[in-house]
């Protein structure tokens, strides 16, 4: 909350404060989860306690060692990446990582990945008991491992069985992130929104791949990957628009938002929040300019509260 | 760690495709360490998206200014040769770990494979301002491409140079020459260097060979590895390296954070 909207003999406060199902954030700017490590990466470029949340690395049960190399490939205005869930495991992301989150004043969000409907209900047990978590992202989308993963998020009914089982065990709200490698994305949000989620996050990245036409091989170690940046932003702001129609849910929209423009169009599209991803790659302060951007906006359009420009495309 | 605006001071072709650009940013030549790299955002649209990873080549504190010693890889590089003097480069760094320096007197040796030279440079400038000498062995493709030796014999180091094509030096891979030239410690071979530490950066290939070599002859040694580098600030864990750990096991290192330069028998080659 800070800049003023209207003329200079009314100065008003911008309200930028969201509710997240039930997470409270203080402006809508977030950042992706596996973009933003466990957040002291980016703590020498950006005060963190000015981020309306933190969406930490996808954890699992076990520690995971991840995929081998290469895992990046650049793409026109994209990258293709196949990490691997790359992780410490719970219980280290527990004693090592949310200790350290817990001394800045923003809501942690824990991105959790599993191969069974067991493990998420493992982890959502772990992290609830934890204390300092804010909430739990669902992560049925992640297009880089063999089991689970985007097997979940494809399947409207087992997205909503995974769904149903965090929730029986946490009190936290559980933000379900989709899969945009489906048929229809409404149909799976809609299932989701049925078992008890509290709020959405989508897109995770699209599956891809790219080809070396020297070597005449996959670029890729895992041959095919997850493609993000700038490249998949109208697949994305589409999706929060068809979702926004159908599903009572806030939602936090993800998909090559590089600047507070591209934000805005997430916002007007049905996004209550946003999550800044590949963009802290080339620039590490990119959350923070997408947050000043969009004060700017609202003064620029005289607009006082935030929830004045979600879904404001629909109407 | 800054993120910064820099100022190119000047941009200047060695050879076809290899160049040296300079920067003024004094915090980042102030800090910087050999081994360490910029990150460079080469240009200002979305394609190429992220920023290319350079390794720091010389710095002048008294200036503020950091060189790079780049060849032309691709889109991003190519645009970065284009930047001329006064024009602005987005710059993070430095980042990665560096060569750790030691105050002893070892005999040091440092092997260069090409481009690898870039960094060494650095080093063996720091270890000239404490009047240490290493012995350098230089390998590239032929003896057009053989740089930086007049400059290299002028901090009071040894050149050894190798080429490719016999056009200069040694006739084959630096790391054959380097072998030839190595004496175990307690070696009765009186023609033979002595070699307490090495530091090497070049080619894949080449590393590996050295790194073999350095396990057989139990000499320690860094090497500076090449990733794909996306965050270059330990976020998006894309360049790994798999480093020993335990008996045969390995885990994953980011060349941005714990590297580039990794202890020559942790590195596990494939």
């Amino acid at each position: 909350m800070s800049g003023f909207a209207g003329n200079d003999e009314t100065l008003t406060k911008l309200d930028l404060e969201v509710n997240i199902g039930g997470i409270r954030m203080k402006n809508p700017v977030a950042t992706a989860s596996g973009t933003f490590g466990f957040g002291p990466e980016y703590a020498p470029y950006i005060d963190l306690n000015l981020l309306g949340a933190i969406v930490v690395k996808g954890t699992t049960l076990e520690p995971r060692l991840g995929n081998p190399t290469p895992r990046l490939v650049e793409t026109s205005a994209g990258i293709l990446n196949a990490i691997g869930l790359q992780n410490p495991g719970v219980e280290r992301f527990i004693g090592e990582n949310l200790p350290y989150l817990a001394g800045f004043d923003v809501p942690v969000i824990v991105n959790i990945s599993g191969d069974t409907i067991e493990d998420y209900a493992l982890l959502a047990g772990k992290l609830s008991r934890a204390g300092g978590v804010a909430a739990l992202e669902v992560n049925i989308s992640c297009p880089n491992v063999k089991k689970g993963g985007m097997q979940f998020g494809s399947d409207p009914a087992m997205a909503a069985e995974v769904t149903r089982a965090v929730k029986q065990n946490t009190n936290l709200p559980v933000v379900v992130k989709l899969s945009p490698n489906v048929t229809s994305i409404v149909a799976v949000a809609e299932k989701v929104a049925e078992a008890g989620a509290n709020a959405i996050s989508l897109i995770n990245t699209l599956l891809g791949m790219a080809i070396d036409i020297k070597t005449m091989r996959p670029l890729m170690g895992n041959v095919m990957g997850g493609l993000s940046g700038p490249a998949i932003k109208p697949v994305a702001v589409r999706m929060v628009w068809q979702v926004y129609r159908e599903v009572r849910l806030p939602i936090i929209g993800i998909g090559g938002i590089m600047t507070a423009d591209d934000a805005i169009e997430f916002i007007l599209a049905g996004a209550t929040a946003v999550a800044v991803g590949t963009a802290n790659f080339v620039n590490p302060r990119a959350t923070m300019d997408v947050l000043e951007g969009i004060e700017k906006y609202m003064v620029e359009k005289r607009v006082q509260n935030i929830y004045e420009l979600v879904g404001a495309a629909h109407r | 760690m800054y993120l910064t605006d820099s100022e190119v001071i000047n941009q200047q072709m060695i050879l076809p495709g290899l160049f040296l650009l300079t920067l003024h940013a004094a915090e980042v030549a102030g800090a910087a360490r050999p081994g360490q790299f910029l990150h460079l955002r080469c240009g200002k649209t979305l394609d190429p998206l992220l920023r290319r990873p350079i390794s720091i080549h010389f710095t002048d504190r008294e200036k503020g200014e950091v060189s790079l010693l780049y060849r032309i890889a691709g889109k991003g590089t190519s645009l970065l040769s284009q930047k001329k003097r006064a024009d602005k480069v987005s710059l993070l760094g430095p980042l990665g770990n560096g060569f750790k320096m030691t105050d002893g007197n070892e005999s040091i040796s440092v092997v260069a494979g090409g481009i690898g030279l870039a960094p060494l440079y650095f080093l063996l400038c720091e270890l000239s301002l404490t009047n240490r000498r290493a012995a350098v062995f230089l390998g590239s493709a032929s003896i057009e491409q053989l740089i930086l030796v007049k400059e290299i014999k002028a901090l009071g180091h040894q050149v050894y140079p190798c080429t490719d094509d016999g056009s200069s030096g040694f006739h084959g891979p630096v790391t054959e020459l380097f072998e030839k030239s190595v004496a175990k410690r307690g070696s009765d071979n009186q023609n033979a260097l002595t070699i307490d530490l090495v530091y090497g950066c070049g080619p894949r290939g080449m590393l590996k060979r050295l790194c073999d070599l350095l396990r057989q002859k139990q000499i320690p040694g860094e090497v500076s590895l090449e990733e794909k580098i996306g965050c270059g600030v330990g976020a998006c864990l894309s360049c790994a390296c798999k480093i020993r750990e335990g008996g045969s096991g390995y885990r994953y290192h980011r060349a941005c954070v714990e590297g580039p330069v990794f202890k020559a028998g942790e590195v596990v080659w494939e």
